[in-house]
């Protein structure tokens, strides 16, 4: 190259940029927006899919919102859509560029058939019709990140379309019950990722990395048949799952594998639609339910108010959590669409149309890609229910959480413990450990080994359930005991020793003669104070049960 | 009159008797001599020179320093933007090894050729004689170029065009116009000095046609032996006519685009220029088959080497003429070499039928919407970021786009941008783009028709008329001229097919006059042998440089004591 790219300054700034970017620690995805709050109650998603004023007046109708979404997905390949050049996150700047992805004159694009077998896979996982020939086109529009001037796309005859995505949404008191819903899907495209711009203002430079130039993408289109933040997050948060299932792409929001556009507009129900916005730079799906409530929010207000809505884009400030019209100075762009004249016509085959002879490296069957598709969430989670007796939201949760599956899977693996009591311990006290350290299955300092021999020590009654807990809390601490040398240092076996216990029942009931006497009176309820007194005696190694019932005998007696 | 123009014939004869002239041009320009014009006694050029190579007649590195100085010698024609000298002679040496060890790469191992400054070379400058690129310098080779290379051949330099190929003149670039070799040839002076209306002679120097001028001038003035110009709408054939040599256009498809600077990508092809028709078929050799890094070239297997077998007779041949070409702007003489040609065929007992490809009259309005179109697009990327020309400008980045785009275009460049981002406007599409691209479906089925009907090859004019001088030239615009050059070799790249421009005679001003044959989509080896008889049948003048070649500055002073010629 002539002029030297402009770099960035160093590694530490691109993972600052990414950060802000992602508006969200990049370790792990929140999963907000999911059912597994509702469940445990910490819902931080408004759902409203039918909205009033918050006045309403007489004769007012009611408003309803309708949301439509595009989706990026970086598809999950070693290199590039049109280059070979390397598929990477976090390189370092500018270190993954090929002649033809920083756009040198004279260089042509050659379409990585890995990406075209993800398109057709995801495709096929969500019931689209492929497409045998598809075409690539040019959308111009000048940026100092898309070295080219234009984005090769699929804007005339993308490769799926007419699909449909059917999600989960939480409804009932406790939004315990999951209402199946579906969104049709419009086309999924194949197209280039752009390369990133980082504005350093200070020294009024814009840095460029074009590691991302090129990368490939699935633009997945949903119809805007959806009503609310909620149903937009359940939505993608289902996709996501079934990118992830398939491998097509990792669809990590926030290293930016999927990001998501949402096109908004409210009108009364039996109107024709409102004015839309398009809401750019959701990267994280409790963002996304929040961007899109409060971008209908705020155009009912805007209407009720008497004002007009613009057809404009804006973008979700996170820290504020409002959206900003994003101001675009050029107006509306025309992207002077034009064939990409360097690639011809995508051809795909199905068996039977797959000509004789072909070699099966030269051409794409379609069928044989359905074939290879691995089971997607919808049914592993009817598998779970069927298998395992556990409730639909149950599995649900087990998917939403990143490994979570995976490591259930491998406690049942390992452990004589009912499904349902491991169900129990690892979506409540597992899950519930890690929400409150903010930490992924993946970081979890309890292996599943260690959590199945603590739940057959629970079931062989060997401890008591409270003494379980003990034990996984000292596991917590990541000392590298297992639950066997833990109770045995802590000495937290049951105590089988009827007689001894009720030795010890009989001496706590002699020093409490006060609480004695208040229940001779007649209040039952003090009686767990007398349990709590000799279970913290033997240092919770006693079963309560048994002791309530050696005391009960004993104060009838 | 075909026949009649082989006066040249008798000069074969005296070839000998120049023992007087520079050695390496005595010798290269004897074996080329014999091949092209003695009844094929021996091999083609390229090969008869590298068969002096092999028999060690002459080294590499001799060819490549007499090439180079003809390369200074002949300077002021301004075929080369860039002479790669210190790239061929490390090349030369290396080739010379190879023959040393009897390890010959093939027939153009130590062949000088020259490329045309829009495909991409590594290490070596590469401006499309635009402001834009200038100083840009390629970290790649283009596929055509590494081919070249592959297969030994010497690279001498960059060839001068139009800005960014856009032209028919080689007249709009930044380095200046390109002159044609036939403005000093003996042939043309000599005519000239029978008109006592020709004075000043020194400023009536001609121009190449183009946009490959610049290779066609190199390969006319023995500078190289052959050189890859690229055809979007006649820039290789074009020139080719109007310096005497023979331009191929292959079938798109057959010769990979990769590293050729685009101007319209659905229609630009490689061109190679050389001065015989084996020549050009040893280089499509070199050059043909599929590329994994340009997704339009075709995977089907492809007859090679180009061999090209001596046609014995031709009674099996079916020429198409088509009616439309006879325009009323085609020069007379242009006009009788043409039906000439085609009694030639007939009397050899060839069918000749006149055809009809009636939507020819479109194609230049057609062209000018496409071309234009995916030129906005493919320009699109010289923004001044990373590569090329860059302003001083910093207020903003689309300030610094803006003028870094004015200053690095010239006027023919940003013209064609600005119309095609009008053709592109979403009001404007199916207007224009989509209606244009339905015209070059009915131009490529009128061909498809034609050939249908049982014809093998299409005979047309290349050009109106013989090359006109730059003064003259330039009395129209860029797009004028264009859209007037272009008339009769743009249709052919709508539609793909291969086709070839053979120098058929000297106008009676001393000036090359080429023919086109068309053929049908990748069958360049059947169009290419019927080229090869076609050549045969009439006898092409050589150019006459001697005077040029011994000193060419006193050519242009004095061009009496420069009259001797290598053919007397």
């Amino acid at each position: 190259m002539a002029a030297p790219m402009q770099r960035w300054v160093g590694r530490g700034r691109h993972w600052t940029f990414a950060r802000v970017d992602g508006g969200s620690c990049h370790r792990r995805e929140a999963p907000t927006g999911s059912t597994s709050n509702r469940i445990r109650g910490r819902s931080s998603v408004a759902q409203q899919p039918l909205y009033t004023t918050q006045k309403p007046r007489k004769g007012e109708h009611k408003w309803a919102a309708v949301v439509g979404l595009e989706i990026h997905a970086q598809i999950s390949s070693n290199s590039k859509l049109f280059s070979g050049s390397q598929v990477r996150f976090s390189a370092p700047p500018n270190s993954l560029v090929s002649f033809f992805d920083a756009s040198l004159p004279g260089t042509l694009p050659v379409l990585n058939r890995r990406c075209v077998e993800a398109a057709v896979m995801t495709g096929l996982a969500l019931n689209c019709h492929i497409n045998k020939k598809s075409l690539f086109d040019r959308k111009h529009y000048f940026y100092a990140d898309l070295p080219a001037g234009y984005q090769i796309t699929q804007q005339r005859l993308p490769i799926a379309v007419n699909g449909s995505l059917t999600y989960g949404v939480c409804a009932g008191k406790k939004q315990s019950q999951v209402i199946p819903k579906t969104v049709r899907i419009k086309q999924i495209q194949l197209e280039q990722d752009s390369g990133k711009s980082l504005h350093d203002d200070l020294r009024s430079q814009t840095l460029i990395d074009l590691n991302r130039a090129g990368v490939g993408l699935l633009e997945v289109v949903l119809e805007p048949d959806l009503s609310c933040g909620e149903e937009a997050a359940t939505a993608v948060r289902e996709l996501q799952l079934i990118l992830q299932a398939l491998g097509t792409s990792q669809a990590n929001m926030a290293e930016g594998q999927l990001r998501v556009d949402a096109n908004i507009s409210v009108h009364h129900p039996g109107e024709p639609l409102g004015v839309r916005t398009e809401v750019k730079n959701l990267n994280s799906i409790r963002f996304l339910a929040k961007a899109i409530d409060y971008e209908i929010q705020r155009q009912i207000n805007e209407l009720e108010n008497g004002g007009e809505i613009l057809n404009e884009t804006r973008s979700f400030h996170y820290q504020l959590g409002c959206t900003m019209s994003m101001r675009d100075k050029e107006g509306k762009q025309d992207y002077r669409f034009m064939p990409e004249p360097n690639l011809p016509p995508l051809v795909l085959y199905d068996a039977t149309s797959l000509p004789a002879g072909a070699d099966p490296q030269q051409v794409i069957n379609i069928d044989q890609i359905r074939e290879t598709l691995p089971e997607l969430p919808s049914v592993t989670r009817e598998r779970l229910v069927q298998q395992y007796g556990m409730l639909l939201e149950h599995s649900f949760t087990l998917l939403n959480e990143v490994g979570l599956l995976e490591f259930f899977q491998n406690v049942i693996k390992e452990t004589r413990a009912e499904p349902k009591k491991v169900t129990s311990w690892v979506l409540n006290t597992f899950l519930g450990y890690l929400k409150q350290q903010n930490l992924a299955v993946s970081e979890s300092p309890v292996t599943p080994s260690a959590l199945a021999e603590l739940l057959d020590l629970l079931d062989s009654r060997t401890i008591s359930s409270a003494a379980a807990k003990q034990v996984f809390e000292e596991l917590w601490k990541r000392e590298g005991k297992t639950p066997g040398q833990i109770v045995s240092e802590k000495q937290l076996e049951l105590m089988e020793d009827r007689g001894a216990l009720e030795q010890l029942c009989h001496s706590m009931m002699e020093a409490h003669p006060q609480v004695v006497m208040d229940l001779k009176k007649g209040n039952p309820r003090v009686i767990n104070k007398l349990i709590g007194l000799v279970r913290k005696a033997t240092q919770n190694r006693a079963d309560p049960a048994m002791i309530k019932e050696i005391l009960e005998k004993k104060l009838s007696s | 009159m075909l026949k009649g123009s082989v006066t040249i014939k008798d000069g074969c004869g005296h070839v000998p008797s120049l023992a007087t002239g520079d050695l390496f041009f005595l010798l290269a320009w004897l074996l080329w001599w014999q091949a092209g014009h003695e009844d094929h006694a021996g091999p083609d050029p390229p090969r008869n020179v590298s068969a002096a190579l092999k028999q060690g007649q002459i080294t590499p590195t001799e060819l490549c320093q007499k090439c180079l100085s003809l390369i200074k010698k002949t300077k002021f024609l301004n075929a080369y933007i860039t002479v790669s000298e210190e790239v061929a002679l490390k090349q030369a040496e290396e080739s010379e090894k190879r023959y040393k060890n009897g390890q010959s790469l093939g027939d153009l191992d130590g062949i000088p050729v020259a490329v045309k400054d829009n495909f991409s070379t590594s290490g070596i400058e590469t401006t499309c004689a635009s402001n834009m690129l200038k100083g840009y310098i390629p970290p790649y080779n283009a596929t055509v170029v590494q081919k070249l290379l592959d297969q030994g051949a010497l690279l001498m330099g960059k060839t001068n065009l139009d800005e960014f190929a856009m032209g028919s003149g080689s007249t709009d670039g930044i380095f200046g116009p390109v002159k044609n070799p036939w403005s000093y040839s003996k042939q043309y002076r000599e005519k000239r000095k029978q008109n006592p209306h020709n004075k000043n002679e020194d400023s009536d120097w001609l121009i190449t046609g183009g946009s490959s001028g610049g290779s066609a001038a190199a390969v006319s003035a023995f500078t190289c032996y052959a050189a890859l110009g690229s055809d979007t709408g006649g820039s290789t054939r074009n020139p080719a006519a109007h310096c005497g040599l023979v331009g191929f256009k292959p079938s798109y498809g057959l010769v990979s685009r990769h590293g050729l600077i685009p101007l319209v990508n659905s229609m630009d092809v490689p061109g190679i220029l050389t001065r015989c028709v084996d020549d050009a078929a040893v280089v499509l050799g070199a050059l043909a088959g599929p590329d994994p890094k340009d997704s339009t070239t075709v995977h089907d297997p492809i007859n090679k080497p180009f061999m090209l077998p001596s046609l014995a007779d031709v009674s099996k041949l079916c020429i198409g003429i088509p009616k439309e070409y006879l325009i009323p702007e085609l020069s007379s003489e242009v006009r009788s070499l043409w039906s000439k040609a085609a009694d030639l065929f007939e009397s050899e007992g060839a069918k000749v039928l006149e055809v009809s490809l009636p939507h020819t009259s479109y194609s230049i309005v057609c062209y000018h919407v496409l071309c234009t179109t995916e030129v906005a697009s493919n320009m699109a990327r010289f923004d001044g970021l990373q590569y090329g020309h860059r302003c001083d400008i910093n207020v903003s980045t689309e300030a610094m786009y803006a003028a870094t785009r004015r200053e690095g275009f010239n006027d023919v460049v940003r013209g064609r941008i600005l119309s095609g981002n009008f053709f592109l406007l979403k009001e404007n599409y199916e207007n224009y783009f989509v209606k244009a691209q339905k015209v070059r479906r009915l131009i490529a089925n009128d061909f498809v028709n034609a050939f249908n009907s049982g014809v093998d090859v299409l005979l047309t004019p290349t050009t109106l008329s013989e090359a006109v001088p730059y003064l003259e030239f330039i009395k129209e615009d860029n797009r004028t001229r264009s859209a007037q050059d272009d008339i009769f070799t743009q249709a052919v790249n709508m539609a793909g097919l291969p086709a070839v421009s053979i120098p058929v005679a000297l106008s009676n001003q001393g000036l090359p006059i080429g023919l086109q044959f068309i053929g049908r989509a990748f069958c360049d080896q059947q169009l290419l042998t019927v080229a090869k008889w076609f050549e045969k049948q009439v006898q092409f003048p050589v150019i006459q440089l001697q005077e040029l070649m011994d000193d060419c500055s006193a050519v242009l002073e004095n061009e009496k004591s420069a009259s001797v010629s290598l053919k007397q």
